[in-house]
């Protein structure tokens, strides 16, 4: 607990400095900042939109890094999630209330959306020994090209082409009334909407944690992720192993894609500066290791940032540069990383003369 | 003659690879080091911000300007490869996270969106840039024209880089000490190289090239500033650095290789040229090879065979060694 906690304080003051150097009152920023994100009417509210999409993909990138398989295109395996799950809300919904067969179809249709993109990449490095790391990143663009060549350069299912508004600006077509995830109302605050998004995140946290940590697969997994050499001598089957953790990885994120189509936007977003812009996919790897890998410490982690996204999000402006976030977010995942080092090894400062007295002779060695 | 597609593709290869080339010359000479760095993105735009705001805030002369802004962008460049530096030479952090915390510190959403909003350059164009280097006479010669002499200055000094690093690391003493230091540094540190130092050095002077390259891409191709207005170029930089097998002269044709198919979208765009959903495929082509071609070259470990450092990726403990 003492990694994470300093690293968000030391990151608030080197990114105080930043502040300072660049003409701004930290003090007054960070009460902004804060008051925007927890405390003032509505913030909550905003801040679970925030939250919801990292946890997903805050889990997606645990689940993958944990086994130091490096996934960052969790990206782009959201975009694929939100794309076939709003396929199988358009296709199946229809009138009327919620329908949980429809939304079940939704998440199963954004997972597999997700870990089919995820796939590639796993594919690659299972049988080619292709660095997962650029070819998942690359597939980030490509994915973000197809979302919007979907809804902007053709005529695809997606589109909204009826109407007036479909000729102004493209969109997606909205999903059916019974494919529109429903929210649990919370009297306070002027109105908090929990999003059953949020409450499925809890779930795939659950599911991740025991997936892990009381299956064979998690114990195969984890010695993979220790030694690939340990791993194989034992009978592990490795590529199906590397496959499957990025298929998992890609799937989690796939699900928050569904969960922004059914939760939020309730139609395709292939707007160049809407989804594409939040990056929800790379804070996902910050959420990720502040949380140490840990499914339920990364959902309390993704509340805690996503906090920080909405601040960010709603008080962009002469007192808030655009990037702050994502440089408080940046020294976050510097300091935890330098203070987990730290803490594992336990540098201690001597004196050249002590050195030379705690050094045994030559001799006395082995 | 000048105007056909395949001229006119490869001298904007030319110019669009020069920042894909300066930044896989920074990535191979940390990487010849031993350091991985993937914040080539974020450095890069660190470069490209400051670059920009140099040239709007110098009143001189536009070659002075330049070359003022060039050189703060390399050093905005070398700071942020130094925070690299720190943690993982000097902390031992894994180099892969560390690498994309920088991305993330500096890039599209970071440090560069914050100077360049809280310094508010995203309204105007560049009060200076880079032009062709050589007289219009001799741009009109036929086909060398545009793609030799049609370029801007940035894209010669490029190539003079490119001969000193190739010509550094395989001809002088701390060129051949790098090499040792990335290929055994336990062996190197016995011969009395200083593996610290030398990883210090080389992973700077990385950032700096990796500033020089964001530079190229806000003074001279597109004068502007935008959010993540690199678009990935850094990433490409450091697969470029695996397909060129860490030899720099390998990165010069790599670099133009990737600049024509960034340039194929526009170009085929404004010769009303359609192929298919060409929005769609134009844009996400470099992307897609990048892909191909890194599948290509590791294949059967191929890339270790055909020059990896040995020690890439791994922190040098002398007491492990």
């Amino acid at each position: 607990m003492v990694v994470p906690i300093f690293s968000v304080v030391f990151a608030l003051l080197v990114a105080a400095l930043v502040l300072v150097a660049t003409g701004h009152n930290p003090i007054s920023s960070y009460r902004q900042l804060f008051d925007a994100a927890f405390i003032s009417t509505g913030s909550l509210d905003q801040t679970l939109i925030s939250a919801t999409p990292l946890a997903f993909t805050g889990l997606a990138a645990a689940a993958a890094f944990r086994m130091r398989v490096f996934n960052i295109g969790a990206e782009g395996q959201l975009y694929l999630g939100t794309i076939v799950a709003a396929a199988a809300g358009l296709y199946f919904g229809g009138r009327g209330h919620a329908s949980p067969g429809v939304i079940a179809l939704m998440v199963i249709a954004g997972a597999v959306g997700g870990a089919a993109w995820a796939a590639i990449p796993g594919i690659l490095r299972a049988f080619f020994r292709t660095s997962e790391i650029l070819t998942s990143l690359m597939l980030n663009y490509v994915a973000g090209y197809l979302l919007t060549y979907l809804i902007f350069n053709s005529e695809s299912y997606w589109r909204q082409t009826k109407g007036f508004n479909a000729t102004v600006f493209p969109t997606g077509k909205p999903l059916p009334p019974n494919a529109v995830w429903p929210a649990w109302l919370i009297h306070a605050q002027g109105g908090i909407n929990v999003p059953l998004g949020a409450g499925v995140a809890v779930l795939a946290g659950v599911v991740l944690w025991v997936l892990y940590r009381r299956t064979r697969f998690g114990f195969e997994v984890q010695v993979l992720g220790d030694s690939e050499g340990a791993a194989r001598y034992a009978g592990v089957r490795t590529r199906r192993k590397i496959l499957s953790v990025m298929a998992v990885s890609g799937a989690l994120a796939g699900i928050g894609g569904a969960s922004q189509v059914g939760d939020f936007a309730h139609a395709l977003d292939g707007d160049p500066n809407g989804l594409q812009k939040q990056g929800y996919g790379y804070s996902g790897i910050v959420v990720a290791a502040l949380g140490r890998y840990n499914p339920f410490a990364v959902l309390l982690i993704a509340f805690l940032i996503g906090g920080l996204e909405n601040a960010g999000n709603s008080l962009q402006g002469a007192n808030f540069p655009s990037g702050l976030v994502g440089v408080i977010q940046g020294i976050i995942l510097f300091s935890a990383l330098g203070g987990e080092l730290l803490v594992r090894h336990r540098p201690r400062v001597l004196r050249r003369a002590s050195v030379a007295e705690a050094t045994p002779l030559p001799g006395a060695v082995q | 003659m000048n105007n056909s597609l395949l001229v006119v593709l490869i001298a904007s290869g030319v110019a669009y690879g020069t920042p894909l080339l300066y930044g896989a010359l920074g990535e191979l000479l940390a990487e010849r080091s031993g350091v991985l760095n993937l914040g080539v993105e974020g450095m890069m735009l660190v470069g490209a911000v400051m670059g920009f705001w140099t040239v709007q805030k110098v009143h001189a002369g536009t070659v002075l300007a330049l070359i003022v802004a060039v050189l703060v962008a390399a050093l905005a460049g070398a700071v942020m490869a130094l925070i690299h530096a720190f943690l993982v030479i000097t902390l031992r952090a894994s180099q892969i996270v560390s690498g994309l915390a920088l991305t993330i510190f500096a890039g599209a959403a970071g440090l560069s969106s914050y100077l360049g909003s809280d310094l508010n350059l995203a309204a105007n164009p560049a009060a200076h840039t880079f032009h062709a280097f050589f007289p219009s006479k001799m741009q009109n010669w036929p086909i060398v024209g545009p793609i030799l002499f049609g370029q801007s200055a940035l894209v010669y000094v490029s190539w003079l880089c490119v001969i000193a690093v190739a010509y550094y690391l395989t001809r002088t003493r701390p060129g051949l000490s790098v090499r040792a230091v990335g290929e055994s540094p336990g062996a190197a540190d016995a011969m009395g190289i200083d593996v610290v130092k030398y990883r210090y050095l080389h992973t700077i002077a990385g950032g700096a090239f990796a500033g020089l390259a964001g530079a190229t891409i806000t003074l001279s191709i597109t004068p502007q500033w935008v959010d993540g207005i690199t678009g990935g170029a850094g990433w490409i930089a450091i697969a470029l650095v695996i397909f060129a097998f860490w030899r720099p002269e390998l990165c010069l044709i790599g670099a133009y290789f990737f600049g024509a198919l960034q340039a194929l979208a526009p170009e085929l765009q404004a010769r009303n040229i359609s192929l298919g959903p060409t929005e769609l495929w134009t844009s996400s082509t470099p992307y897609v090879a990048t892909v191909i071609v890194l599948v290509l070259v590791s294949w059967r470990g191929a890339a270790r065979r055909l020059g990896a450092p040995a020690s890439l990726g791994i922190p040098y403990v002398r007491e492990e060694a």
